[in-house]
């Protein structure tokens, strides 16, 4: 499996990450580095094994279904890069 | 005492020096905050809180006064920039998280905080903990403090924890806290001759830590010996209802486990760390370790872990999916850096630009790899793949530990600490470094790194022992029995 320019950009734009069109062919390269080095696991027998879904054997502990935390909107909003009337702001959205 | 003995003291001396009334808290702190400041050219502390040393020694003093002191109360210490702390900024060593001051602080931060330790600042690693040189950070790179023989040039003090490994190596501080996702504990400390613990996965709560690969990351203590590593361990462990995955099990008292008595264990030497092109040094302190424990009167026995060779490249899916995933939340709305956007901009320009602008190429180059692993058509082939491999990884270790292996040796790195600046195009070359450590995180098992010997250059090689799951206080006692019959003492010559 070869990483291709086109296949780079779309990887880039799932990421939503910038990257410029002279950028990409490095990108790709950089990709095929280290996706012929993973691609090593193809040579693990793996028939039968389950996917690892967490490493220590444990149920997934539930806590009550109650509000713990809330009404401290300032505190939420004191790192925002832009907030305004008590929201986040964002550029449009919408048309 | 003066202020170069202070800060050369173990947590337990000084523990012990500060219960006696021999040293206060305040003094201690002073002598750590100059040591700090006179030692900028090893870019560990990247954000000094003197402020807030000072305000927590005087109140630890008191404690101690009162009879009221845990054993970390009044101990200055370091932590991590990836943990957040209130009020003081918390980067993860990332630009795009550049002006964040967290409005809460990290459980393990926290409990340190509530034992009395006196936080000195913020440390330096690598972006997000991505990398083993310390060379992706924003900040810069921090240095080792030990050099090669007679020569100048800059050492790497490893990382990702590269900060903490160099701040506690050049006595700026007593220990510092770590984290470790793939080795950025024990690689680190390895290469500035300090220990450095991974705790089993789910023994330190992951709550307000910055999140990069969150089934493998633990943080852990890295410290100057195996009794601290003990004593700032327990410290840092114990169930946290706001982790899911933190466990609930009972944190025994570590530091009582350290008799150095090892008789009858069984060490196992896997065959499969003994790579191609490993330097002699290596190997010859791999003999050596593994001929201490056995005078110490342990069984050394010869053992396979079979799928070793897969775990680096298993590792290298699991971890960039899993940041991939994490780091979708730097997105220039909530907190942190945001671009200058252009006429006409709209939310997804925000976002790319933003995420291009803040992220290093490291970060961006695993949160790609992630996507691209677990894009659709390829989630079987990669992602699913690599987590059978993860799942045969983890049995090996449960094969060797049920048929009767108390601990693991291994080497903790392929080499001593290398230079900075040193060629980086194929990143693949930078990710050997965790060979011997990942198996550990991917299995969620406790391993320490403890320094046993020099190169022949002089600089510092490190041991790495691996414990079954919850077992710390076993596996602290066989490091204990190392790190004794190893009897390293040696210091960087003081040259910054």
């Amino acid at each position: 499996m070869s990483i291709d320019i086109a296949t780079a950009a779309k990887v880039a734009k799932l990421a939503r990450i910038k990257v410029e069109n002279h950028d990409l062919p490095a990108l790709a390269e950089e990709f095929n580095a280290i996706l012929g080095f993973i691609e090593q696991l193809e040579e693990v027998d793996v028939e039968g094994v389950e996917p690892m879904v967490s490493v220590t054997p444990m149920p997934l502990p539930r806590r009550e279904d109650v509000v713990t935390d809330g009404n401290q909107p300032q505190k939420v909003l004191s790192n925002a890069p832009d907030a305004r009337e008590g929201f986040f702001s964002v550029p449009k959205v919408v048309e | 005492m003066s202020d170069t003995a202070l800060t050369k003291l173990t947590i337990a001396d000084a523990r012990d020096a500060l219960r006696m009334g021999e040293v206060s808290s305040t003094e201690l702190t002073e002598a750590c905050l100059s040591a700090i400041d006179a030692a900028d050219a090893l870019g560990a502390f990247v954000h000094k809180t003197p402020e807030i040393a000072m305000d927590r020694a005087k109140a630890a003093d008191a404690r101690i006064k009162a009879g009221d002191a845990p054993d970390m109360c009044g101990i200055p210490v370091g932590i991590k920039d990836l943990f957040c702390t209130e009020g003081v900024a918390s980067q993860a060593a990332s630009k795009i998280l550049e002006g964040f001051r967290p409005e809460y602080e990290s459980t393990v931060s926290g409990q340190l905080k509530d034992a009395g330790a006196v936080m000195l600042g913020k440390l330096n690693m690598d972006e997000f903990a991505m990398g083993s040189s310390n060379e992706t950070s924003i900040y810069g790179n921090a240095v080792n403090p030990w050099r090669k023989g007679n020569s100048d040039a800059a050492l790497t003090p490893g990382g990702s924890s590269g900060g903490s490994a160099s701040a506690v190596a050049a006595d700026l501080c007593l220990a510092a806290t770590g984290t470790d996702t793939g080795g950025s504990i024990r690689q680190p400390a390895a290469f500035t001759g300090i220990v450095g613990l991974k705790p089993t996965y789910g023994r330190c709560s992951r709550w307000g830590v910055v999140a990069f690969a969150s089934s493998l990351d633990q943080a852990g203590p890295m410290t100057k010996t195996v009794r601290d590593a003990a004593i700032m361990g327990r410290a840092m462990m114990g169930h946290d209802p706001k982790d899911s995955t933190s466990a609930n099990q009972a944190v025994p008292d570590f530091e009582a486990m350290l008799t150095g008595d090892v008789r009858g264990k069984v060490i196992g030497i896997p065959k499969e760390y003994r790579m191609d092109g490993m330097p002699d040094e290596i190997e010859t302190l791999w003999s050596e370790g593994t001929a201490m424990l056995k005078e110490a009167g342990a069984e050394i026995r010869d053992i396979t872990l079979p799928h070793t060779k897969y775990a680096l490249p298993a590792y290298y899916v699991i971890a960039p999916a899993e940041a991939s995933s994490n780091l979708a939340r730097y997105d220039g709305v909530r907190f942190g850096y945001r671009a200058k956007l252009s006429q006409g901009d709209g939310i997804t320009e925000m976002y790319e630009k933003t995420r291009a602008e803040g992220f290093g190429p490291e970060v961006k180059r695993r949160v790609m790899i992630g996507t691209y692993v677990l894009s659709a058509g390829f989630y079987d082939a990669y992602y699913n793949r690599a987590r059978r491999v993860r799942a045969l990884i983890a049995r090996d270790f449960e094969t060797v530990f049920a048929d009767g292996i108390d601990a693991i040796l291994t080497p903790a790195t392929p080499s001593a600490a290398f230079e900075l600046g040193q060629d980086v195009s194929d990143p693949v070359q930078m990710y050997l470094n965790d060979v011997f450590t990942v198996t550990v995180n991917l299995a969620g098992l406790p391993g320490i790194a403890v320094p046993a010997g020099m190169d022949r250059t002089g600089l510092p090689l490190g041991l790495q022992l691996i414990g079954k799951p919850w077992e710390e206080g076993e596996l602290l006692n066989t490091a204990y029995a190392l790190e004794q019959a190893a009897g390293f003492v040696e210091k960087p010559a003081r040259w910054w």
